[in-house]
């Protein structure tokens, strides 16, 4: 959280009226809406979300336990805001963005006390500033004035914050400073450090959103192959527990083609941090070898910590993911869950006493969804270049029922949808995407960019295995009355080819070494085997081959194999070879 | 301390008293009542003026006249590790007729978050001996892993044979290298609302088997106060954190019936007034769980370790139902008790298809157990769906119309139910024993329909013409 300003706009003080659980009422408070305050003797941060007459109602982001009336509430004057700047990736916050290594440090303790607050970049540490501007140069807000490597995959480029006014550079610095400090003066007397704030509430500005065009490459084939995010396009995963949208997020998280990662756990497991914590500084990312972690920034705000910074833990989350979208990046943003974070809104709500509306969720719940996932999209920055953030949101509806409001208006906003379902996860089909279900909007207009990078017939081919699975359903049904021997011959084979569809293609294992990750071209080439098996099946069929036979041939088990084979290439050329030498054996 | 006698309103279990100083969110309140008897409570909302206290042995005998203290502290669990062998009430207070117990510490019971960046992720396999447990849903230290039951099933002697039969294989092998020096192991045992004839089971069995020495019991029986019921597992739990990350003991905590907790919350969220969720259970519901399930874990640099098999009744066997829900939304998998195999005679009757453990993965294979273990559980678990699914197909059509695939999985599911899920909650298998017999039934089935077994592990552990053997060898 920022506080580099804290100290110096301190405003009258209020006193507490009234403590129920996060939400902490204060009269004389001198405060406007959004305020950050600290509340109570131990000084616990807390923002303004209500002003009624000589009355201002703060939600408090740490325990409120022991707080009492009479204790007194400092307000600070500056809106609820993160610290911009380089050493946020591979950084882990809190949902206010306080650093979770430099809270356990300070709290000597690996229990969260209160009270305690640290600045979310760490203002004593030096970093290298290589200009990227002269004397003389007229420079304008968004406009980088230099770089840092922050990482060894991220270069961090320091820009002219949004809310300048420009103007002309009078004195340019290099080499190592803090982020505080200024390394580029302007005529205007302004100074440009290496650090930013910005209220997280608000939304970057850019000069223009435009229509994505590129995909998000996730290395799941079920993903690129049937369901395709853009970058700067926007997905929600709902399911039921266990079903699996942890898993795939972080599969995202591991495996897609972004520049920068931003991990939000809002609301759910320790465990599940510590795992990422864990992992990602081991894990090479797939694009440039480098860790995993040089490219991430964790939020965690767990199921146990406090609800109002669960709140906003998803703006913080958002507003790191536009600063780096600033110096043209494409950023993607998981959040796991956004169901947490609508629940957070409801108790906060309710303590509130606001006129609850659909399940007890604010009136404002749609609003508040909309606003967030508009803040994703592919930009024309203000300095002219080019930036996105995708956006990623799981959905936990109460008993996987998806008619519930949380799915249901996040879905009027999305355009990808994988929907998640119980069913598969209890066969431990995997990942237990509903291909009958799901859609993604963006198929059509990412078709150019798969057809020019990975083959011409990609939208061919996948739409021959829509319509495989979709007739697979249909027989489905009959085979659960009469049993599949009843079956026409040919209804028998196109059952055993969407077997391998889903088995072979579709499952893909996030905890297998190679399967884990698949390159578009592999996905590619794997649906092409089966489409192989098909083609020759089907002749064989005709030819007069009994269906049993056709089935019984060793190579198409091998089928099954091809995700977890590393050489892919080699082996699948082999499979469709035998294959077709195996079906056309037969006759 | 200044005593009031300003109560203004009494309505279920909370008491509403003017005062003139402040008093703090969540303090502790002492009540007593004109007939002389002191009841405890907590703040449950403080203003200028006004507090609303919540009683914990609910609000009967209090009027008017009614004297209210408030103690200026949250509320405390005194520690120690000779809790250990004691039992208690739901309060936190003897009533084994033992020594009076001096404090160590007293702690807070809320207990404050694990900063998720000290925490370490589980990853030590515990054996429980039951094979849909560690075959299929392995427990690791440091889970929460839920038993989903239903009422009248034996949720309870599951619980009991985990406790009994819990260890960690490969214990003496990991003390080579100082890692795990005299981690010992202790049970927190909490009860909430359960019968007092289920309380003399659990009590029989620990005293039976000696487990009473490793353990400390909170009771809250059925006919003491609901109010009661939300302190219980906070004092478990404060327990269970005191001997783990400061004593380093390895603490099972069972928490029975997560159901009657709920309950009570559900009851307080009504006499205060509250807009109810979904159900009728109060909106931070959730929240509140995971303040009690997330208490669970590791923390690095520490030797001791929290892990939680709470125990909850479905009320009408619903999964969808708020308490099962938001458990499996907070909890790393879940153990479902199956009423239909329960009637089949099945000991124990989980069925494995709906449960689920996430922290399996890292906790086996090579090393921590056996290398084909994921691969194993992979396929019992695909081919045992596919036999259900066939089950009522086979009741329209019948065995006949079915092709001799189709029969093998039917044959399969049979026997996986009796073999490998049956076991009687008397036996105790080993890691080993449980993968053999998984490989004997994977045997039933060809070669080429074990698609999620590396080929490595085939060749190794395949058993050729197992399709004629009927035997069930590993009890
Ligand atoms: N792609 C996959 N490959 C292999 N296993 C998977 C995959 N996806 C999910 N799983 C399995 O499913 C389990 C549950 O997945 P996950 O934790 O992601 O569920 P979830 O939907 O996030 O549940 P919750 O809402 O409770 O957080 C995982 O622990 C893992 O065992
Ligand atoms: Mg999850």
């Amino acid at each position: 959280m920022s506080q580099a300003t804290d100290t110096e706009t301190v405003q009258e003080d209020g006193v507490i009226d009234s403590v129920s659980g996060p939400v902490v009422t204060a009269t004389d408070l001198d405060a406007r809406m959004n305020d950050v305050v600290y509340v109570g003797d131990e000084g616990l941060m807390g923002e303004v979300i209500e002003i009624e007459g000589n009355v201002t109602t703060i939600q408090v982001y740490e325990e409120t336990s022991g707080v009492g009336p009479g204790e007194p509430v400092e307000n600070t004057g500056d809106p609820l805001s993160v610290d911009l700047g380089p050493g946020m990736l591979d950084s882990i916050y809190d949902g206010v963005q306080r650093p979770l290594d430099a809270l356990e440090e300070k709290m000597g303790s690996a229990f969260l006390d209160r009270g305690v607050d640290a600045p979310g970049i760490d203002l004593e540490e030096t970093w290298e500033f290589e200009p990227k501007v002269d004397e003389g140069d007229i420079v304008e807000p968004g406009d980088v004035v230099g770089v840092v490597p922050e990482t060894v995959t991220i270069e961090h480029k320091v820009m002219v914050p949004p809310d300048s006014e420009g103007g002309e550079v009078v004195a340019v610095e290099s080499g190592e400073f803090t982020v505080e400090e200024t390394v580029v003066e302007l005529d205007t007397g302004e100074g440009i450090s290496m650090h930013q704030e910005w209220p997280v509430r608000t939304a970057r500005p850019a000069a223009e959103k435009r229509t994505p065009t590129e995909p998000l490459v996730t290395g799941q084939r079920i993903q690129d192959g049937l369901f395709p995010l853009a970058k700067g396009g926007t997905a929600a995963i709902p399911g039921p527990f266990g079903s699996g949208k942890t898993v795939t997020q972080q599969q995202l998280a591991k495996w897609s083609d972004a520049d920068i990662v931003v991990y939000i756990g809002c609301g759910e497991r320790g465990n599940e941090m510590t795992e990422v914590i864990e992992d990602f500084p081991e894990l090479p990312d797939p694009q440039t070898g480098n860790p995993l972690m040089a490219r991430t920034c964790l939020i965690a705000n767990t199921s146990n910590m406090p609800v109002a910074a669960r709140e906003s833990c998803i703006y913080t989350g958002i507003t790191i993911a536009e600063y780096y979208r600033d110096m043209g990046y494409d950023v993607a943003l998981m959040a796991d869950s956004t169901s947490r974070w609508a629940e957070a809104m409801r108790e906060i709500s309710s303590r509130l006493e606001e006129m609850p509306g659909e399940e007890g969720y604010p009136a404002y719940l749609a609003a508040r969804l909309a606003e967030f996932y508009e803040r994703a999209g592919r930009f024309e920055l203000q300095n002219g270049g080019e930036g996105s953030i995708s956006v990623v949101g799981a959905v936990s509806p109460p008993g996987g029922d998806f008619s519930e409001p949380v799915t249901q208006n996040t879905l009027r906003i999305v355009k990808t949808f994988w929907a998640l379902d119980a069913d598969l996860a209890e066969r431990r089909h995997f990942p237990a995407i509903n291909w009958d279900e799901s859609y993604s909007l963006y198929r059509g207009q990412l078709d150019p960019w798969f057809t020019d990078n990975v083959a011409g017939d990609w939208p061919d081919i996948r739409q021959w295995a829509v319509d495989t699975l979709d007739e697979e359903a249909e027989l489905q049904e009959i085979v659960q009355l009469v049993g599949k021997d009843a079956l026409p011959e040919d209804q028998q084979l196109t059952l055993e080819v969407a077997r391998y569809l889903r088995e072979a293609w579709l499952q893909q294992n996030a905890l297998h070494d190679v399967d884990t990750y698949c390159e578009p071209e592999k996905t590619y080439q794997m649906l092409g085997a089966i489409k192989t098996f098909n083609d020759e099946a089907f002749e064989a069929l005709d030819a007069g081959v009994p269906v049993d036979e056709i089935q019984g041939v060793d190579a198409a088990p091998r089928l099954n194999r091809m995700g977890t084979a590393e050489e892919y290439d080699e082996f699948i050329d082999e499979i469709e070879a035998d294959l077709a030498e195996q079906l056309r054996g037969l006759y | 301390m200044k005593e009031y006698q300003t109560i203004t309103e009494v309505s279920g279990p909370l008491v509403f008293a003017e005062v003139d100083e402040a008093v703090g969110y969540d303090e502790m309140v002492e009540i007593e009542t004109p007939a002389g008897e002191t009841l405890r409570g907590q703040v449950l909302e403080s203003s200028e003026g006004l507090v609303a206290i919540q009683v914990f042995e609910g609000t009967e005998g209090i009027d008017r006249n009614a004297s209210v203290r408030f103690l200026g502290e949250t509320m405390k669990m005194p520690v120690t590790e000779d809790l250990l062998g004691r039992v208690l009430d739901g309060s936190g207070n003897p009533i084994d007729g033992g020594p009076e117990i001096v404090p160590d510490e007293r702690q807070d019971i809320v207990g404050e978050a694990i900063n998720p960046y000290s925490r370490e992720y589980p990853e030590a396999f515990i054996q429980t001996g039951v094979s849909g447990i560690d075959g299929m849903n392995t427990l690791v230290r440091g889970q929460k892993l839920p038993i989903f039951s239903g009422s009248g099933l034996p949720h309870n002697d599951l619980a009991l044979q985990i406790a009994r039969q819990a260890s960690v294989p490969e214990e003496d092998e990991e003390s080579d290298d100082g890692d795990d020096d005299g981690s010992e192991f202790a049970v927190i045992f909490g009860a909430m609302g359960i019968t007092q004839e289920e309380a003399n089971e659990f009590m029989e069995d620990f005293e039976r088997t000696g487990a009473l020495e490793r353990s400390v019991v909170f009771m809250n029986l059925a006919d003491d106060p609901a109010v009661e019921r939300t302190v219980t597992p906070r004092l478990a739990l404060t327990t269970a954190e005191y001997l783990a990350f400061e004593k380093d003991y390895h603490v099972l905590v069972i928490l029975t019936d997560m159901t009657n907790y709920c309950e009570a919350l559900r009851e307080i969220g009504a006499a205060r007034e509250e807009v109810p969720g979904r159900r009728g259970y109060p909106g931070y519901m959730y929240t509140d769980l995971a303040q009690l399930y997330e208490r669970a874990g590791r923390i690095e640099g520490q030797e001791g370790s929290v892990t939680q098999i709470p125990i909850l009744t479905m009320p009408s066997d619903d999964i969808t139902h708020p308490i099962p829900d938001l458990t499996g939304y907070i909890t790393e998998g879940q153990i479902i008790v199956d009423r239909s195999l329960n009637s089949q005679g099945v000991e124990p009757p989980i069925d494995v298809l709906p449960s689920l453990s996430r922290l399996m993965d890292d906790g086996i294979g090579e090393g921590l157990t056996r290398g084909d273990h994921g691969d194993v559980s992979d396929q019992l678990y695909a081919a045992y769906a596919e036999g259900e699914d066939l089950r009522d197909l086979v009741n329209i059509v019948g065995r006949e119309a079915l092709s001799e695939r189709d029969n093998k999985y039917l044959d399969f599911a049979e026997r996986f139910e009796a073999e490998f899920i049956q076991q009687g909650f008397d036996t105790n298998r080993t890691i080993e024993e449980t993968l053999g017999v998984g490989w004997k039934l994977l045997s039933m089935l060809p070669k080429s329909e074990l698609n999620r077994v590396d080929e490595e592990f085939i060749d190794q552990y395949y058993i050729e013409d197992e399709s004629e053997t009927v035997e069930a060898s590993a009890d």
